[in-house]
């Protein structure tokens, strides 16, 4: 206890906690809808295609990474979640496509023009998230907090219609509802979280983070609305416990707070088995 | 009063025709039942009504105060739907969208109307249920008070009993006439001609035959006496076919 209060006592151990909540908490309100929308993977393409644009980033000399990335993962974002029932290349497929061709372009750009000494460690710490607590300047929790407040705005207004769309997007289309609008304002929510989120947790993980919360709500609630409130809550919970956990236990804080929310999927599991 | 003209439709895709030429006029509380063989274009007909694409070439006229979005649509269930956590009274909710407008949450009035629709059906007291925790009949009917949410004045129904049991179908098609008769347009997609030939008014035969007509006129004719005479098995069939599907 009294090493969390010697922690908490330094700023970049309070913005890790401030904005590892926050995304948190974007992340577990757009995985109902992703997971939903039979889109649980693209969490994981996405955090991939932001890995081959950090390389980029990296390569071209960028101190402020995000300027390269944002742009790149909300393009793929669009392409993927826009491409229709039509394609040549069904959904999970090129989904597949541009995660595993944009790691590998990433790895390979990062090899041949390494901008540090230590490339293993730079992959390491993008895929996996950092080693131990993440130092983030101001600017980057300004960013995070305004970007996550206005993802939850959003999600909160256009609620009913984000219902409508993922539940029967033929009806919701058929009454008049813009669902064009609704999924490219989806796929880029969720390409401004991955991107945030990665400094978290790092792209192999922020699946995990998207994902988990929503399924483990959907083990235990029966209606939309508490779903996506018991899915915030369960990933806000974990993602500060995590935190705290990797201090105290000096674990990596990306897989720390994963194993939290598998710990909290398994406990939804049996109370749902429970409640019949 | 003409509530939906087509003239000359052409229907399909890119460069695939399924059918053209094809003209038919619905008025205000008619029954009518398109059928047709698989992949003769009456789901493309049912998705062109609804603006959900584009006609080849010919025109669709809405009537009586009628838009495309002002229309009541029972789609066939997807994949999606069978394992969503969402309550009853939530999906019926959904029905009310077009009457949302610019702003951000329903109206009183529209939790009114989804309440008076789920009354209607007889499934007020499921409203609290969870969707995928339903029975066939039970989610139909729900989809079904969804769509009543959407309109006052037609429904459009994709093969509303499909995989459905015999008692359930039945039940369902009495659900419909009495729709019909509170004064409602209904157009259905039927694969079941004993029971379209038995509930509608008016027959759309598309595909390798045309027929446009009323029923009894359909019985008649070239179109549909080939298809009643081997109706019984049939029918069955592709009903069963229909519930594989899913």
């Amino acid at each position: 206890m009294n090493t969390l209060v010697t922690y908490l006592a330094y700023p970049f151990v309070r913005y890790a906690l401030i904005v590892g909540v926050l995304i948190a908490l974007c992340s577990s309100l757009l995985g109902v809808i992703l997971v939903l929308k039979r889109f649980s993977y693209i969490g994981d393409g996405l955090s991939h295609v932001a890995f081959g644009a950090m390389a980029i980033a990296a390569v071209v000399g960028l101190t402020d990474k995000m300027v390269l990335t944002l742009p790149i993962t909300i393009v793929c974002a669009i392409l993927l979640l826009w491409t229709g029932q039509n394609t040549k290349i069904k959904g999970d497929a090129a989904i597949a496509m541009i995660s595993v061709g944009a790691l590998a372009v990433g790895y390979l750009l990062m090899n041949i023009f390494p901008s540090s000494s230590n490339i293993s460690g730079d992959v390491c710490t993008t895929l996996f998230g950092s080693m131990k607590i993440l130092t983030l300047t101001k600017s980057e929790v300004i960013l995070s907090i305004v970007l996550s407040i206005v993802v939850v705005v959003l999600f909160v207004c256009f609620y009913n219609r984000f219902f409508a769309v993922t539940f029967d997007e033929s009806f919701a289309k058929a009454v008049g509802t813009k669902t064009n609008l609704l999924n490219l304002l989806i796929a880029t929510i969720i390409a401004v979280i991955i991107v945030l989120a990665m400094n978290l947790v790092g792209s192999l993980l922020v699946s995990a983070l998207v994902i988990f919360p929503a399924l483990s709500a959907m083990r235990i609630f029966k209606s939309f609305r508490s779903v996506t409130v018991c899915s915030a809550v369960i990933s806000v919970i974990c993602a500060l416990s995590g935190i705290i956990l990797s201090i105290l236990l000096n674990t990596p804080v990306g897989s720390t707070i994963v194993v939290t929310d598998i710990a909290a999927f398994i406990v939804c599991i049996i109370i749902g088995k429970i409640r019949g | 009063m003409d509530q939906l003209t087509c003239r000359n439709l052409k229907l399909g895709y890119e460069n695939i025709t399924l059918t053209e030429d094809l003209s038919f006029n619905v008025e205000k509380g008619d029954y009518l039942c398109i059928i047709g063989e698989n992949g003769a274009g009456k789901s493309t007909l049912m998705r062109t009504i609804l603006r959900l694409q584009k006609p080849l070439a010919g025109t669709i006229e809405y009537g009586d105060d009628l838009t495309a979005s002002k229309i009541g649509y029972l789609p066939q269930q997807t994949v999606v739907q069978k394992d969503f956590p969402a309550s009853v009274s939530e999906v019926v909710l959904s029905g009310c969208q077009n009457s949302l407008g610019m702003h951000l949450f329903y109206s009183k009035q529209a939790k009114k109307e989804a309440q008076k629709n789920m009354e209607r059906l007889g499934i007020s007291d499921l409203a609290k249920w969870c969707y995928r925790d339903l029975s066939g009949g039970q989610q139909q009917r729900v989809l079904l008070a969804r769509a009543l949410c959407a309109t006052e004045k037609m429904l459009l129904l994709d093969e509303p009993v499909a995989g459905l049991d015999p008692l359930v179908t039945n039940e369902m098609y009495e659900l419909i006439k009495k729709l019909n008769d509170e004064g409602i347009t209904v157009i259905m997609i039927s694969h079941d001609i004993a029971s379209s030939v038995r509930y509608a008014k008016h027959i759309l035969h598309i595909g390798n035959e045309f027929f446009f007509g009323t029923v009894e006129d359909y019985k008649k004719s070239a179109a549909g006496s080939s298809y009643l005479e081997g109706s019984s098995p049939a029918a069955g069939n592709s009903d069963s076919k229909g519930g594989e599907i899913k």
